[in-house]
């Protein structure tokens, strides 16, 4: 293992722990969230506990179609996606634990390990023979695609800024004082990186793919049982491994699980909250919008470094 | 009860020709190769559907049907006038999420078909493939008095009597219609049968499959899909 | 209205109308001058608008009876014009006269009406196709020689146990078991009087 000079087997069952512990957080905050909704609208709310129950409901159904090799193979790539995603980011700087498998050059991974799941999605849901899978897929793919532009264009920005690949290091340049965040030293990249972090959480104004009142639901059309069970893994864990990189990179990072939690939470609910009271956008509104407002904004964040 | 006028006879003689698509045919391919093809047959797999036997352990079974009953998702099909009635489930006053009922737009992930209301022979085709693409184990809710002996449409043409002809009922909920307390009542009881483990609609319906197609394809005289839709 | 019938009555045969509302009005007109009735109605009185094309099943006489709804929304006035077909038993024999090309919407009145009640409307588009009905192998159902209740009598099975009773006198049994029935109480009323 010389070619992986910061890796030890040791490593493994706190990176496990590290998944395990962001895979129930999840679970709780979606949980939170929807039930902070039901309460907005009047409601009382599903209860806390209600995606553990779905899961295991998933699970344990007795009947499962399959509709070919990708098709079993598309939640599991994009369960890949996050769990990649989550791997190879430090969940908590400066904690020997939950450093997981960063190097000099995750950044380049992230940003790739965020599209992934998606991509493997269009291989399933195209392999399903549903015309809505395949319809939400294209929809979904040119969607995402804009939204990553500003977020890639405001990482090059602070990669120029801080000299480097390795987000350990962002991290570190930003310890110190709430000033030292690039939230404040890069206003511009970070605008920039939000409106693609707005754009691909799937809530609305941008959840027209995956929404059940549009061709319904989407790309998960013929998806049931297990492998809804896996997607549903990822719904709650790609949410938090995103917002993990967000935090690394523009928010400071966290130094303990208190400040992961709260960190995440605050950047989740922004999310939610401007789902709340926007109406949703159609596919060619949205990329419109990204065309328009993030990537001038990614532009010039690269221009003022 | 008698028939009124017993002169009128229905013509049993005449059958309904299968649409000219769905015949078996010979094409030819842009290359000029001949090949048959069957419509019915090529797209679809009409195997017939398997008893899926319980989980090995009864501990297991049983916590597995905790969480079947609490976590029912409805197939957002509305038949006839009852869907009217669901609605107000999803808003502030009666709020079903809140005991883990959900609506999902696709039959694939959902597990409770909810017929409500009258149901006529065309929307009994669309119900039928619904419920088989459904994953199992599945339960149906017959609503309304409509579903049960025919309701207020006791001497209609076109549409069906009693549902559990067709389709394995696990719970009637009377009424016309039922307001949706009834229905939420009716949500309760449904959960009290899964968890007794007696929520095994699908299983009953793949040992009486055969039956079941027969009632079906009585009322349905254009068959024109696979016996089985998976 | 009544201006506008007297215009017409000189030029058409028109039948006694029966003036049913301040705005509405039937009157019954000879097949053969419907369509110049209709297109000079659309185009010179401002009645361009055809609300519903329907029919009734006269079987003891023989015909059937197609009424044709136009209304002028300016004028806010609706004019009922009735055509009496003779009836055929034959489903699909008695013909009627296609106006598609007045109001493109009548293709699918005339459609609906070849399938309920076997009324045959040559050159109107897609009118032999399904349009409500799928499979159906019996007679028209909208015709009055169908019989409803015995079809679904011998094609739907019943539940047992279904009856009838009267709504008030099932409750009153219900619900106050010593009240006098109704007949009985008009009775005794009588009986004191006397």
């Amino acid at each position: 293992m010389s070619s992986f000079p910061n890796f030890a087997w040791g490593q493994v069952p706190l990176a496990l722990l590290t998944l395990f512990i962001v895979i129930n957080y999840g679970m709780i905050m979606t949980a939170l969230v929807r039930k902070i909704g039901a309460r907005v609208g009047g409601r009382y709310g599903i209860p806390i506990w209600q995606n553990y129950i779905d899961l295991l409901k998933n699970i344990a159904l007795r009947s499962k179609i399959s509709h070919g090799v990708m098709y079993y193979l598309a939640p599991v790539f994009r369960l890949t996606g996050g769990v990649g995603l989550l791997l190879f980011v430090p969940t908590i700087y400066g904690s020997d634990w939950h450093q997981n498998f960063s190097y000099a050059g995750d950044l380049i991974l992230a940003l790739y390990f965020v599209f992934f799941g998606t991509l493997g999605m269009a291989l399933g849901a195209g392999e399903s023979g549903h015309p809505h899978s395949a319809i939400g897929v294209s929809r979904g793919l040119s969607q995402v695609t804009m939204a990553e532009l500003p977020l890639a264009l405001g990482v090059y920005a602070i990669s120029l800024q801080y000299q480097t690949l390795d987000i350990t290091q962002i991290v570190a340049a930003q310890q110190g004082s709430i000033f030292n965040w690039t939230l404040f030293t890069n206003p511009l990249a970070t605008i920039a990186a939000m409106f693609a972090f707005v754009g691909t959480m799937m809530r609305s104004p941008f959840d027209v793919v995956i929404a059940p009142q549009e061709i319904p639901i989407g790309p998960p059309t013929e998806y049931h049982s297990s492998y809804l069970a896996l997607m549903q893994t990822n719904r709650v864990l790609f949410p938090v491994a995103k917002t993990v990189i967000y935090m690394n990179l523009f928010f400071g990072g966290a130094t303990n699980w208190a400040e992961f939690a709260i960190k995440v939470f605050v950047l989740y609910m922004l999310t939610a909250v401007i789902g709340v009271v926007h109406p949703r956008f159609r596919v060619e509104q949205s990329i419109r919008f990204f065309l328009k407002w993030g990537l001038p904004v990614g532009v010039l964040a690269i221009l003022t470094v | 009860m008698k028939d009124v006028d017993d002169k009128f006879r229905k013509d049993t003689e005449k059958q309904v020709p299968l649409r000219e698509e769905l015949k078996p045919r010979k094409v030819t391919t842009p290359d000029g190769q001949e090949i048959d093809i069957d419509p019915l047959r090529d797209y679809f797999c009409d195997a017939k559907p398997k008893v899926h036997p319980k989980a090995y352990s009864k501990i297991v079974e049983d916590f597995y049907n905790w969480a079947r009953s609490n976590s029912l998702w409805i197939l957002g099909f509305g038949t006839g006038c009852g869907a009217i009635e669901m609605r107000p489930l999803m808003t502030p006053r009666f709020d079903a999420y809140r005991y883990g009922i959900q609506w999902r737009p696709t039959p694939r992930q959902a597990n409770l078909l909810v017929i409500s209301g009258y149901l006529s022979v065309k929307t009994l085709k669309r119900a039928i493939r619904a419920y088989e693409q459904m994953p199992s184990p599945k339960y149906v809710m017959g609503l309304g008095s409509c579903t049960i002996n025919g309701g207020m449409y006791w001497d209609s043409y076109n549409t069906i009597k009693r549902l559990d002809d067709y389709l394995p009922v696990d719970m009637y909920v009377a009424g016309c219609m039922p307001r949706p307390e009834a229905l939420l009542h009716g949500f309760m009881e449904l959960k009290r049968v899964i968890r007794e483990g007696k929520g095994e609609g699908a299983n009953t319906y793949a040992e009486n499959f055969d039956q079941y197609k027969v009632n079906q394809k009585a009322v349905i005289k254009d068959w024109d899909m696979p016996d089985y839709n998976w | 209205m009544r201006e506008l019938l007297y215009r017409l009555k000189d030029r058409y045969h028109l039948g006694t109308p029966t003036f049913q509302r301040d705005d509405l009005t039937f009157v019954t007109v000879k097949r053969d001058e419907l369509r110049a009735i209709l297109t000079e109605l659309r185009d010179v009185e401002g009645f361009t608008h055809l609300t519903f094309l329907t029919a009734v099943d006269w079987i003891e006489e023989g015909l059937f009876q197609l009424t044709y709804m136009i209304n002028n929304r300016e004028a806010n006035q609706s004019l009922g014009l009735r055509v009496m077909l003779t009836r055929e038993d034959e489903p699909g024999a008695t013909t009627g006269d296609t106006i598609h090309d007045l109001w493109p919407t009548a293709a699918t009145y005339q459609r609906e009406l070849n399938e309920m009640f076997g009324i045959n409307f040559p050159g109107s588009p897609r009118v032999d196709e399904e349009f409500i009905l799928e499979g159906w192998t019996d007679l028209p159902p909208y015709r009055r020689d169908f019989d409803t209740l015995a079809y679904s009598q011998q094609t739907y099975r019943e539940r047992p146990g279904r009856g009838r009773s009267d709504p008030k006198a099932h409750m009153q049994e219900t619900l106050y078991p010593d009240y006098p029935k109704p007949r009985e109480a008009a009775h005794a009323h009588k009986e004191e009087a006397k």
